[in-house]
């Protein structure tokens, strides 16, 4: 077992409540010895960027299949930032067309994985971000 | 500023930060835990136990939420198990208490049992310490589903509850031994179930509820909640009260403590000799020569170890 496990927060901000993907991802992350928070749906990025500071998680997993990505996710990063957790990566993933990728990166989501991504890829992206 | 200063001022990053680096490297934590200790004492550790699937997390966020109520701080510590194959954990408790993560006088902390099998992890009593100091009036500690024998939460918890559902049937007689043991309060959850009153019975008949009355002996009592509508759940926590005022009144806590302390001491000054030891006769690989001697019979396990320890001790690392 690794002396530190990567601790990473899968969240479903929003008010989709398709929740399958996230599900699947948490349990990839898991299987690839990490500890993987999970907090459910709809949630508002108040209480997730406050439980990412409580947990203390490296990264931060944002699910969004609403459309509201634009909002929420910069809006998440922005929380981090005030609580002085903006070591704490934030990637985002779900149904998001490509024009939008550019401008979440510009708003601090370092990555987007969109429908296709294989775990394998978010898995190694998350590794070697973390690189513990 | 030290991470400990920090807690001490109720900063929520230097404490989630402090309760890390006591899960990851705990001889780099000695010193903050060190300021802190004296600060400790205060709060009521709160033991939630019980089998999987009995609704632990559903009574912590229930009872987190009377407590807040009174405008009590309240410190959460969530235990899950990790996967012994690859090391990794889903935490997912936090789901059944979505509305306390932004209420700031609460703080949850998710933690794997990191290969713990006694229903806790191993960082646990530390991370106690941490939200103790950082001024919490509550401690809630939800074990991992637990079945008969992970009884660490005795060790660690002021006052125990253990969560009992309607329908295990014989499974009572199973546990019986094991975690009802630890019980100070239970509480039969989803008692909106057939056969609550059957488990209630079976409980009475099995812990002392016939026996006499004796002046501050502590029964149990057995609480019917459910949880997700919130029934019972103020009688619950009335009952865990009534159980911290029974521990101060009858200096059953400063005897709950004084052992507790003591074990601590205990595994700390093992820990501590162990690594000195094994650090002193692991150089130059002596360690290693006298294993390869027990296995070739040129001398015993036993005749070996005192063989160890005796020049350990005369020597100026052991002295």
């Amino acid at each position: 077992m690794a002396e530190q496990p990567i601790r990473v927060l899968i969240a479903k901000p929003g008010l989709d409540g398709h929740d399958r993907g996230a599900k699947v991802l948490a349990r990839a992350l898991r299987d690839a010895g990490m500890e993987v928070v999970y907090t459910g749906l709809r949630q508002t990025p108040e209480q997730i960027a406050a439980t990412a500071t409580q947990e203390d998680v490296h990264v931060v997993g944002l699910s969004c299949l609403s459309g509201a990505h634009l909002e929420l996710f910069p809006r998440v990063v922005q929380l981090l930032r005030e609580q002085g957790a903006d070591d704490i990566v934030v990637l985002g993933g779900g149904t998001i067309p490509a024009e939008d990728i550019s401008a979440l990166r510009e708003l601090g989501v370092e990555e987007v994985f969109t429908p296709g991504t294989s775990m394998h890829e978010v898995v190694e992206f998350v590794r070697r971000r973390v690189h513990l | 500023m030290s991470l400990a200063e920090g807690v001490l001022r109720g900063d929520v990053r230097a404490t989630a930060k402090l309760i890390s680096l006591i899960e990851n490297q705990p001889e780099a934590a000695v010193a903050d835990l060190q300021e802190l200790h004296p600060h400790t004492g205060n709060a009521h550790v709160v033991g939630i136990t019980g089998s999987p699937g009995v609704g632990k997390s559903t009574l912590v966020d229930g009872l987190a939420k009377r407590w807040r109520k009174e405008e009590r701080r309240v410190g959460i510590i969530a235990v899950d198990p990790n996967s012994p194959f690859s090391g990794g954990a889903l935490l997912g408790d936090r789901v059944r208490m979505q509305d306390l993560a932004t209420d700031p006088g609460v703080f949850i902390r998710s933690m794997g049992a990191r290969g713990r099998l006694g229903g806790l992890a191993r960082a646990t009593h530390n991370v106690i310490r941490v939200l103790d100091s950082g001024g919490k009036d509550v401690i809630l500690v939800e074990t991992v589903g637990v079945g008969q024998s992970e009884v660490d939460i005795v060790q660690t918890a002021d006052t125990v509850v253990v969560g009992l559902v309607p329908g295990m049937g014989d499974d009572i007689q199973t546990i019986k031994a094991g975690i009802l043991e630890t019980a100070d309060v239970f509480a039969i959850n989803k008692a909106d179930r057939p056969n609550a009153r059957g488990l209630e019975m079976e409980l009475r008949t099995l812990f002392g509820w016939n026996q006499e009355e004796e002046e501050d002996r502590w029964i149990p009592p057995i609480e019917m909640t459910v949880a997700t509508t919130g029934a019972g759940m103020d009688e619950l926590k009335e009952a865990i009260c009534d159980h911290w005022d029974h521990l101060k009144r009858t200096g059953e806590l400063q005897h709950r403590r004084r052992e507790r302390y003591e074990a601590e001491l205990q595994s700390v000054v093992e820990d501590y000799w162990r690594k000195r030891f094994f650090d002193y006769w692991q150089r130059e690989g002596h360690w290693e020569r006298v294993v390869e001697q027990v296995l070739r019979k040129e001398t015993d396990p036993f005749t070996a170890a005192q063989q160890l320890v005796v020049p350990f001790l005369d020597s100026e690392v052991g002295g």
